[in-house]
């Protein structure tokens, strides 16, 4: 009994150790910096707790049977032929099915309140920003700013985060697991993603699927700023020697691994809605080859 | 001439390409030599390439399985080494060479393992459970086995010419499209899928054809045993799922060979349309995997507590159920593709639906060991193993299918966790304890329970070691396919993975030791009665090894457990009036030369070398024209020659009767399969 014991405080402190000491207290899906990936994580540990109802008796069920049932203990009551009982038959039918309707009310709230697609709401309007994956690096477009940086991604901390999402190679996933759950990036489509930080802060986003050669090297800082401090980032941007153009652009595009943060003071206007555009079906008249909008671009969901 | 295949195809750009290539060159000259230098190249020939017994196409289909098992787990360790080290470093593999390895280790695990261990195992084992002497079409088995065996060799070859797909095992386009992977790896990738999944496709029409058509007198429906049940059911969703993935990759291979645009970027093609068509397959794929496993969970649970099978109604119809809502989820697997989230709740509920007849099952296995008398051989091992283990999955599996939590956790090493928590204790557990358990059955003599019992331990605590730590890695936010890192606080648990794996080489190395040494010690461990575990169901009647025809009369089914109530009212053992003739279907070597045919046109398409692909392709269809014609196909085992066989049988079960009786009396006993049979 005693040597058990310390096994159990051995195990136990050995787990605290793994925990703080390699960093798990302050992983970002425990410890999220934001409403929607701390909503994300909550439902995470209210799921969890509810299977316990399931699993827990199953454990206990297991190492009970194993020890009572074994061929050596032969006190055991032994009844080869019991094969059928309909109230036992219909508790395990019905337990996890009433866990699963509790869960799936659950998971049905929460989809439709989380959905990335949604508009965030404080005091102050979101921030648009518009993101294209390349190989193998993120550029971060600023429509209402007028600038534009690759590999960094700033934004006031008081202000939603509203991002249109779009590939101009194969398919990426936008994740900055901090602040909220990740959304894919596809060539000729626009995908959404809104997302708020609590308070200033430096985190990590990536692509998460995978692309290629450079993959590894592609993520950025997403950098949560006051509002004044953001001014001074887009001031510092707007002062970039370069420019986006449909040349620097060009330029951009072609395949970089581990690219340095990298700012332009201007970008080509429509630049991103040209980006989805490009990829566009070419054959009909011209006619039916309207501009695209933000809003007319050709969405992943088709269910809006 | 030779299309694109120039001396460039040689794996010169790494060491380690080189490594690989040597040892398949080096490996297939050893066997090729081992097999002249004992001549067995007849015996081969005759008695197992151009064999349509379905215990023999079993057998070989298991020896292919354990064969790419080495071969995947080469990859994941690779895998495992290079991530253990490459913080801030290159590691040992390039990106390029990282990304084929686990490309190869996903294909060559799901298609050219898992599969085939459990083609093998329904083939050996299902007929004789209802009672048959053959599946329905024994050419169409020998000719899936040997299409199997060219997709695997299509996978091999790429190690040594070209490269292998860096896509994934998934090859999402546009990645895998020609403009951003002109290589051959993808085509490799392609070809080995479309031949072996004409081979699968095929084999569950000629398993669904068994059960309903080759069932003996008064097996019905409701009497077959779990294992049966379960191959049904994964036989009927290969039949409806393969074909997506058939056509889904057809499609990519039409885009990459003749430039058409159903999955490009541009011109029209819609990447989405493939992610949904592959998952229509893929899900259904998981099922087709597990649920045989569950059978044979099912067989060993009864089997070794002594007891009949808890709930078998509630088993069955929690098959069919998964069976069905197999195909109602795929969605699940790409939520962050921007759906509405209506959509995406309705296939998050959806999956959770699945948890409900699966936890019902873990429900009934536990329940047939309530008031059992449980033994341990390896088998039961593989089996709670698996119980204690895949509940941890099943749970990380219902967290992934609310949307929300899947939008933190896909694409991390989160998700890598849990479908290898789904797949290693469920699937790969479940058919080493099929291959423990019904190795007597195929071999005559039974396995060695010690290595078997090591094999386990070092199975299970390596995937404890191994996946545990993906698990809070993904809560670390670490993406899945990662050549490199920069974060210093994954390196530990990284490293903890790595010595996961090695802890489960010393499993895979002692299953091997565990043949070996109980193919030294056979004549010890000899199953004279064919039933070595006081088996429940009707595969135990026949001898062990059965002889062609398994079952000189067909059974008579009365009830549940056909054989375990034959043994109970005295009737297990009794011998017919008289025997007659056998039909047996006669050798045929169509198979093998289909599937050499097969590789060649997949290895010619691979590499454009078009004349090639043409003439194969023409043989290929000459074949099968010529085999249709072929009328002689069965030959007739005359009654003189049953009998002689049967009642050799007879004398040494009644002998091995006998043996037990005495030995149970001394307390001695002289063999351990024997011991088996003492009360």
């Amino acid at each position: 009994m005693k040597a058990r014991g310390y096994l159990r405080a051995a195990v136990a402190c050995g787990f605290a150790v793994m925990v703080a000491g390699c960093g798990l207290a302050e992983a970002p899906l425990i410890d999220p910096a934001g409403p929607q990936a701390l909503a994300e994580r909550n439902l995470l540990f209210t799921a969890l707790a509810l299977m316990m109802l399931v699993v827990i008796p199953v454990f206990a069920m297991t190492f009970f049977f194993i020890l009572r049932y074994r061929a050596s203990n032969r006190t055991a009551r032994y009844e080869p032929d019991w094969s059928y009982s309909g109230l036992v038959d219909t508790i395990i039918w019905i337990v996890p099915a009433l866990i699963v309707i509790s869960l799936g009310v659950l998971l049905w709230n929460a989809t439709h309140r989380l959905d990335p697609y949604k508009q965030l709401h404080t005091k102050e309007e979101a921030l648009e920003v518009q993101v294209v994956a390349q190989d193998w690096k993120w550029l971060f477009i600023y429509p209402e700013q007028g600038v534009a940086s690759v590999n960094e991604l700033a934004f006031p901390s008081d202000r939603p985060l509203s991002l249109r999402i779009t590939s101009d190679t194969v398919m990426n996933s936008f994740h900055i697991p901090a602040l909220a759950g990740q959304i894919y990036a596809m060539a000729g489509m626009q995908t959404r993603l809104n997302l708020l930080a609590d308070a200033p802060g430096t985190f990590t986003g990536r692509n998460v699927q995978y692309s290629g050669d450079g993959f590894s090297g592609q993520h950025f800082k997403a950098i949560a700023q006051t509002g004044e401090d953001f001014q001074d980032w887009v001031e510092q941007a707007r002062q970039a020697s370069d420019s986006l153009d449909a040349d620097s652009y060009k330029a951009l595009a072609k395949p970089s691994s581990n690219h340095p943060v990298t700012y332009y003071a201007d970008v080509k206007a429509n630049l991103f809605q040209d980006i989805i555009s490009k990829y566009a079906p070419r054959p009909g008249p011209p006619s039916a080859q309207a501009s695209v909008t933000p809003e007319s671009a050709v969405e992943s969901r088709n269910a809006r | 001439m030779l299309g694109k295949l120039t001396l460039d195809a040689l794996p010169f750009y790494s060491w380690v390409a080189m490594g690989g290539a040597g040892l398949i060159v080096f490996g297939g000259f050893a066997v090729v030599a081992l097999i002249t230098w004992f001549g067995l190249w007849r015996y081969l020939w005759t008695e197992w390439l151009t064999s349509v017994d379905h215990k023999r196409v079993g057998i070989m289909y298991i020896v292919l399985a354990l064969v790419m098992l080495l071969r995947g787990f080469i990859d994941a360790i690779m895998m495992r080494a290079q991530q253990a080290f490459a913080l801030n470093s290159d590691g040992y593999l390039p990106p390029d060479h990282f990304d084929q390895i686990f490309s190869s280790h996903g294909t060559i695990m799901i298609f050219f393992m898992a599969m085939p261990f459990l083609s093998g195992l329904i083939n050996v084992i299902m007929p004789q459970q209802i009672g048959a002497r053959d599946v329905a079409f024994p050419f169409l088995n020998s000719l899936s086995l040997w299409l199997s065996a060219a997709g695997a060799a299509l996978v091999m070859i790429s190690l040594v010419l070209g490269t292998f797909s860096t896509a994934g095992w998934t090859g999402y386009p546009p990645y895998s499209g020609i403009a951003h992977n002109p290589s051959v790896g993808v085509d490799y990738w392609i070809w080995a899928i479309l031949v072996s999944g004409v081979g699968t496709t095929l084999t569950g029409i000629n398993f669904v054809v068994t059960i309903l058509k080759r069932r003996a007198p008064g097996m019905k429906l409701m009497r077959m045993p779990l294992f049966t049940w379960t191959a049904f059911c994964s036989s009927l969703l290969m039949i409806f799922a393969f074909p997506a993935l058939t056509v889904v990759v057809s499609m990519l291979a039409l885009d990459r060979i003749f430039g058409l645009h159903f999955f490009t970027n541009a011109d029209g093609g819609n990447m989405m349309n493939y992610i949904n068509l592959f998952w229509i397959w893929g899900h259904p794929e998981v099922y087709i995997l597990i649920l045989p496993a569950f059978g044979v969970f099912s067989e060993v649970v009864a089997t070794f507590s002594r007891k009949r099978l808890f709930g078998y109604t509630s088993l069955v119809i929690a098959t069919m159920a998964i069976g069905l809502l197999s195909f109602t989820v795929w969605l699940h697997h790409f939520f962050t593709m921007g759906s509405s989230a209506s959509v995406n709740a309705f296939f998050g509920i959806a999956t959770m639906v699945i948890a409900v007849p699966t936890g019902v099952k873990v429900f009934d296995w536990l329940l047939t060991m309530f008031r059992g008398r449980i033994e341990f051989p390896p088998p039961m091992l593989w089996t709670l193993g698996f119980i204690v283990t895949f509940v941890i999955g099943g749970v990380t599996g219902v967290l992934l299918a609310l949307p929300p939590v899947d939008y933190l956790m896909h694409n991390t090493t989160f998700l890598v966790a849990h479908f290898h928590n789904m797949i290693i204790p469920g699937v790969l557990f479940g058919f080493l304890a099929g291959y423990m358990y019904w190795f007597p059955k195929m071999f005559g003599f039974t396995l060695d329970a010690r290595w078997g019992a090591r094999s386990f331990w070092c199975w299970i605590i390596g995937f404890y070691l191994a996946f545990m730590p993906l698990y809070l890695l993904g809560f670390m936010g670490m993406p899945r396919r990662l050549e490199q890192y920069n974060v210093p606080e994954w390196q530990p648990y990284l490293i903890v993975a790595a010595l996961g794996a090695v802890v489960i080489l010393g499993g895979i190395a002692c299953l091997i030791i565990q043949l070996a040494v109980s193919i030294r010690t056979r004549h010890e461990r000899r199953d004279l009665t064919g039933d070595p575990w006081d088996g429940r169901t009707l595969e135990w009647m026949t001898a062990s090894p059965p002889a062609p025809y398994n079952f000189a009369v067909l059974p008579q089914v009365e009830s549940i457990d056909a054989f375990h109530e034959m043994k109970k009212q005295g009737k297990a053992d009794q011998r017919p009036q008289h025997y007659s003739d056998i039909e047996l279907p006669r050798s045929t070597a169509a198979g093998v030369l289909l599937g050499a045919l097969a590789f060649l046109l997949g290895f010619a398409v691979v590499w454009h070398i078009w004349w090639l692909a043409i003439a194969a392709l023409a043989a290929i269809v000459g074949t099968v024209i010529a085999r249709s014609f072929d009328d002689d196909c069965e030959f007739v085992l005359p009654a003189e020659e049953v009998e002689r066989t049967e009642t050799r049988h007879h004398q040494l079960r009644q002998a091995a009767a006998r043996w037990a009786a005495d030995s149970a009396r001394d307390q001695t006993a002289d063999s351990p399969a024997l011991q088996e049979q003492t009360p």
